[in-house]
């Protein structure tokens, strides 16, 4: 894309963005990797999501967390483009991705861990490794990113064991592997911790901080388990109702009484 | 351990290195045993018409094109089609039409490769509709099965004399007939494949009669055969599967899975299309009931018994579900083949041949060790 459509794609982000066009264009330190502006997605009568704001800077490890059905799949789903916007759009590195579809984006930095485990059941876990890792590697270069990844995932030793007969947390270290191997500038889990153990959630969280800290990878993280969120981010997002509901350091979040409030279902 | 090493460029002897291409988890048969038990098969299959009817085994093996056409559409890519017979039928209905209208040797092997591209754009045509208007699964099915119907519903009103192009009237119910004898190539510089038997003198047996095209047939089910391996065990092949498995997965790893299954559809349909066209130019006739709904369920029956993960499987179960079929002709073939179908779903949803596959694997190795469809070690196969 030419500067100058650049340009124009950051001058149409409008005043709601949370940086603005002066700022991305100064190179600030924390450049916006994504933007979503005015996101609205509707399903029949059922608004999903409510004219969102959201962004993401590069680097950032950023939670999204609130009730069930408050839309964050929904927002994730938006950002990948398995879901069609109703409304508004998304930004990514400043262009506009709004009628990109999903591979498209995933071409340009974006991938996604999927809320139920999705691995491919029947293929072994080298064959599920080397499916990200062939589109940029050949040869010797594969095969040594394909072992890093399945070591990196701690599945060293399971490299011929098909992916189905896998135990639900190597499943979902597996995936991560699998979306980390694209070698994405933004990563989004969907609920990576459910239904695993204590130990498993903590390796989860370790792998996540990793990838964040030595790689760069910038993390957007749907979960419930707020002392998870505690363990792995600075900043949180709550969406509410399809609408951002707060959005500071957790910290602040955690002793919110009206984040509080809609988590015990004290609203109507 | 590593498929890697077994598959790749560790191996580096020249027979090693050929056979890599063509080894992979996505077939069974990664094993020398394997590729002795083949090359007896296809020895096996080259000196049959020396002792049986060579004629009906032509038949079988054009169908059995027809058979691999499906397994890599629904067996590796996951699209369930009643549709090959519309590419198939295109595809004979094709080579008449150009045969008749041009039926000298140049024309007649235009008309093959006519159709073969009829049978490749008609599915690009219905491909592109249904992958990029979104429609997905059971739907596809159901399309599919559609096609089928309209088309026979349409070449069965084509008798009258209106309904021809140039000198090829399609016929209606009563078919086309006096399809050109195929013969490939141009002017002097070209061969007759039907009725044109070469006399040899085998010591041992005396003189025979071959058919050239019974070995053109032969020689054209291998290469499609060792072709289609050497695609699903490439990274294309990879994705396939992996659009079967699991298409938003392979989405989100930034595979255009809709191109992809646009892409094996239409391959599927050319495929189909040149299974059509040898049907035609064997029977040197074709007629609408290609496009009839028990012809249309046949290539799922193949492939569902054979295994529709295994190509071996689709050539397998196709020589043998023709031969079951043609030798029990009447009502008893079709109760016997719905009643194999139906244990096969229930008893080994996997297909016949990967499960015997399995278990020379487990004898070989002892139960518990046997790694499946991925155990490179695993020596000696089925051959068939």
């Amino acid at each position: 894309m030419s500067d100058t459509e650049t340009e124009s794609d950051i001058d149409s982000l409008g005043p709601n963005v949370r940086q603005t066009a002066a700022e991305l264009a100064t190179g600030d330190r924390t450049e916006t990797l994504l933007q979503t502006d005015g996101l609205v997605k509707q399903f029949g009568g059922f608004t999903a999501t409510d004219d969102v704001d959201f962004s993401v800077a590069e680097g950032e490890l950023r939670c999204l967390i609130g009730p069930n059905g408050a839309g964050k799949s929904t927002l994730l789903n938006l950002i990948t483009g398995s879901y069609e916007a109703t409304d508004g759009s998304i930004y990514y590195n400043g262009h506009d991705i709004t009628d990109l579809d999903p591979h498209e984006r995933v071409s340009r930095g974006i991938s996604m861990k999927f809320q139920v485990p999705s691995v491919y059941g029947d293929l072994s876990v080298r064959e599920n490794v080397r499916l990200p890792v062939q589109q940029f590697a050949d040869g010797e270069e594969r095969r040594r990113l394909v072992a890093e990844a399945i070591e990196a995932a701690g599945l060293t030793g399971y490299e011929d064991v098909d992916a189905g007969q896998l135990s639900h947390g190597q499943q979902q270290q597996l995936e991560i592997g699998m979306a980390a191997a694209l070698e994405p500038d933004l990563l989004l889990l969907d609920e990576p911790v459910a239904g695993l153990d204590v130990a498993e959630r903590e390796a989860i969280a370790e792998r996540i901080t990793r990838l964040n800290e030595e790689q760069g990878i910038a993390f957007v993280v749907i979960e419930h388990d707020t002392d998870f969120v505690a363990n792995i981010a600075e900043e949180v997002t709550v969406l509410h109702n399809g609408e951002v509901f707060r959005e500071g350091p957790i910290e602040e979040i955690e002793s919110d009484p009206e984040v509080q409030r809609i988590y015990l279902g004290g609203e109507s | 351990m590593s498929t890697d090493s077994a598959h790749g460029e560790a191996n580096s002897s020249l027979p090693s290195r050929l056979r890599s291409r063509f080894e992979g988890p996505n077939t069974i048969g990664d094993s020398r045993g394997f590729w002795v038990g083949f090359l007896v098969a296809v020895a096996a299959l080259a000196v049959y018409p020396l002792f049986g009817d060579g004629s009906q085994l032509s038949l079988f093996m054009v169908l059995a094109l027809l058979g691999l056409s499906l397994s890599v559409v629904w067996g590796y890519s996951g699209v369930l089609s009643f549709g090959q017979v519309v590419f198939f039928g295109i595809g004979a209905y094709t080579f008449g039409v150009v045969s008749i209208n041009f039926a000298t040797p140049g024309g007649i092997t235009a008309a093959v490769i006519a159709g073969i591209v009829g049978g490749g754009v008609s599915a690009a045509i219905l491909g592109y509709f249904m992958f990029y208007g979104g429609v997905r699964d059971v739907y596809v099915t159901i399309i599919t099965l559609v096609s089928t119907i309209v088309l026979h519903t349409f070449m069965a009103q084509t008798a009258g004399s209106e309904w021809a192009i140039g000198e090829a009237a399609l016929g209606g119910f009563n078919g086309m007939p006096d399809i050109p004898l195929l013969t490939l190539g141009v002017g002097e510089a070209s061969y007759q494949f039907i009725y044109n038997p070469f006399p040899m003198r085998i010591i041992g047996i005396g003189a025979v009669e071959i058919s050239p095209f019974y070995y053109l047939v032969l020689a054209l089910l291998v290469g499609a055969y060792l072709g289609l391996r050497a695609l699903v065990n490439s990274d294309y092949g990879r994705v396939m599967v992996a659009v079967r498995e699991d298409e938003d997965r392979t989405e989100m790893f930034g595979y255009n899975v809709t191109r992809v299954k646009f892409v094996v559809f239409t391959l599927g349909g050319a495929l189909a299309g040149l299974s059509g066209v040898l049907y035609a130019a064997r029977n040197v006739y074709i007629d609408p009931t290609v496009f009839s709904l028990l012809f249309a369920t046949l290539p799922v029956i193949w492939v569902s018994l054979g295994g529709r993960k295994s190509l071996l499987g689709a050539v397998v179960a196709t020589l043998g579900v023709e031969y079951l079929r043609i030798s029990m002709a009447g009502e008893l073939a079709l109760v016997l083949l719905g009643s194999l179908l139906l244990v096969t779903i229930l008893v080994l949803p996997g297909g016949f041949v990967p499960w015997v596959h399995q278990q020379i694997v487990e004898a070989r190795l002892g139960p518990g060790e046997a790694g499946g469809a991925d155990a490179p070690d695993a020596s000696s196969e089925v051959s068939d």
